[in-house]
């Protein structure tokens, strides 16, 4: 006696699972498009953010390194040579000209240049700078640490984040912007950096200033800044959603 | 026919109750997370298609990186290069798509999610599915171990290790425990089900958490336990392919074991043990 073969059942079953896997990956790039899904999606980031908040404190520093875990050519991303004309006009005279200007919801609206900024007590940290592509570079960078700086000008109390104004439109489209919370913004580790590896931060890198955030994903750390703006939302500036990236579908919380 | 087939024939096989309420649901919400979690993953890899070891990225080092050239008829070809290795993978990884209109990506359409290049969205999947995998998988191993049934029925009694050859020259010519025998996950198993819920699905729940600079400063050691940060994200690469690798073994072994019997215990919990003799092709195999 044998048993019936049940090779056509095996059959049946691999096709279904075939026939299934197709449905969930069509299924899935149509919840993608559709925004079905948007909820659940910001149900995570929100999870994720008050996760990361709840385990990394204020003061929580993200790993500095030695001198010869410098990478030997720091990778540039993103604009690497802004080609409007009034940051040309200023990059040609080595940025004499620029001011970065802070204003918004803040006591005393000020500007600063460069030599001003270059006046202040700095911070210089080894850190590595993690891109939302997948890889990561260890540079030294040196700047003014931005709690200073907003101490400086005196945030007023409605102010919630700082919005970073920046000369490029990346391929020529939107300004580049971004935005932190004044928890981050306050970060030891947070500056407005003029150098790079010891040297003039290149245009290539974001000159004259850019930000670090070292505990945010690259596409945060805005290069090029012009001006800071402290504001109690967002929503009014660019797509509404606090950055170039944020508003073409990236997270504004950038901790991972 | 004769009386004593006729009684085999209405002898009913054992049916046990092999898998409670908290297993089945584990199983299939962790089976869709596991699916959107691969190709979500894939997705993301596909924006830098590279692998590297120690803290950052050493661009003109990689471990492992798929890309794509022009060949000499001005063809693009897909390369993937592993170490000091070069492949030419055109058609699934570096150059895939339809012939007349190929496309430059490292994983093929078919196996990411979403298909088109989208790294936002795929990375929006990605952690849907972990926050849903990560809490499941903590909560499933704390009910194995305080719920008692590691002990009971995962960890290796101290005599079955002697038949550790034998079984494995069972699994490997597709012959299963059946009978008795069957009411007991075997030693092959016990192992597998070790390792992928005691050592990889941890590891890259950890080696995810290490890509995050904010968990990097909040949890420090997670940089030194993996060697940095490029290191954990190679080794999560090689853990999900080590968790694709079982779920393909796994169906395998369902498929030959009697896939009906399989499927019915992972959905109403009921498992009939095989019949402890088959009639036919009983080789004497002891």
């Amino acid at each position: 006696m044998t048993r019936p073969p049940d090779s056509g059942r095996r059959r049946f079953l691999a096709g279904s699972m075939i026939a299934g896997g197709s449905l969930l990956l069509g299924g899935c790039d149509r919840l993608s498009r559709s925004g079905a899904m948007q909820p659940l999606f910001d149900a995570s980031e929100s999870l994720t953010q008050r996760a990361h908040r709840l385990l990394a404190s204020r003061e929580s520093l993200a790993r500095e390194y030695a001198p010869e875990d410098i990478a030997p050519r720091f990778r540039a991303n993103g604009t690497t040579r802004p080609d409007e004309a009034a940051y040309q006009r200023l990059a040609a005279d080595d940025f004499r000209d620029w001011r970065l200007r802070v204003d918004g919801l803040v006591e005393r609206p000020s500007e600063f240049s460069l030599a001003a900024l270059r006046a202040m007590p700095s911070r210089t940290q080894i850190t590595r700078h993690d891109c939302v592509e997948g890889w990561s570079c260890i540079g030294q960078w040196t700047g003014v640490p931005l709690g200073d700086l907003l101490d400086r000008v005196g945030v007023r109390a409605p102010a919630r984040f700082v919005v970073f104004h920046c000369a490029d439109r990346y391929r020529g489209g939107d300004s580049y912007y971004e935005s932190l919370d004044l928890r981050e913004a306050y970060h030891p580790q947070t500056l407005m950096a003029y150098a790079l590896n010891d040297a003039t931060l290149p245009i290539a890198n974001g000159a004259p200033l850019r930000l670090r955030a070292e505990r945010q994903l690259g596409y945060k750390m805005a290069k090029y800044v012009m001006r800071l703006e402290l504001v109690d939302s967002f929503a009014h500036l660019g797509g509404g959603r606090g950055g170039f990236w944020e508003d073409r579908g990236y997270r504004w919380w950038a901790g991972i | 026919m004769s009386a004593t087939d006729r009684t085999d024939r209405r002898r009913k096989p054992t049916v046990i109750r092999r898998h409670p309420p908290f297993t089945r649901l584990w199983h299939w919400v962790n089976a869709l997370c596991l699916a959107i979690l691969l190709m979500s993953g894939l997705q993301i890899f596909n924006a830098h298609p590279a692998l590297y070891w120690g803290q950052d990225s050493r661009f003109d080092a990689p471990a492992l990186s798929i890309g794509a050239e022009r060949s000499d008829t001005g063809e693009l070809r897909g390369v993937t290069r592993l170490g000091g290795w070069r492949f030419d993978t055109t058609g699934v990884l570096g150059v895939s798509g339809p012939t007349a209109d190929r496309e430059r990506r490292a994983f093929p359409a078919w196996a990411t999610l979403p298909g088109p290049r989208w790294l936002s969205m795929g990375r929006q999947w990605h952690f849907l599915a972990a926050w849903i995998f990560a809490p499941l998988l903590a909560a499933y191993l704390l009910y194995l171990v305080i719920g008692g049934r590691l002990s009971r029925q995962l960890l290796p009694r101290r005599h079955e290790w002697r038949q550790l050859g034998s079984v494995l020259w069972e699994h490997l010519r597709l012959r299963f425990p059946r009978g008795e025998a069957a009411r007991h996950y075997n030693l092959l198993q016990k192992l597998t089900y070790l390792l992928v819920l005691f050592v990889i699905a941890p590891l890259v729940v950890l080696t995810g958490f290490t890509m995050s600079p904010t968990l990097d400063a909040a949890w420090p050691w997670l940089l030194d336990l993996f060697g940095g940060r490029q290191s954990a994200r190679t080794l999560h690469f090689l853990c999900a392919f080590a968790l694709l690798a079982f779920f393909l073994v796994h169906l395998l072994m369902v498929l030959a074991s009697g896939v009906v019997n399989n499927l019915r215990s992972m959905i109403t919990g009921r498992y009939a043990l095989p019949p402890e003799k088959e009639p036919r092709d009983d080789t004497p195999s002891r």
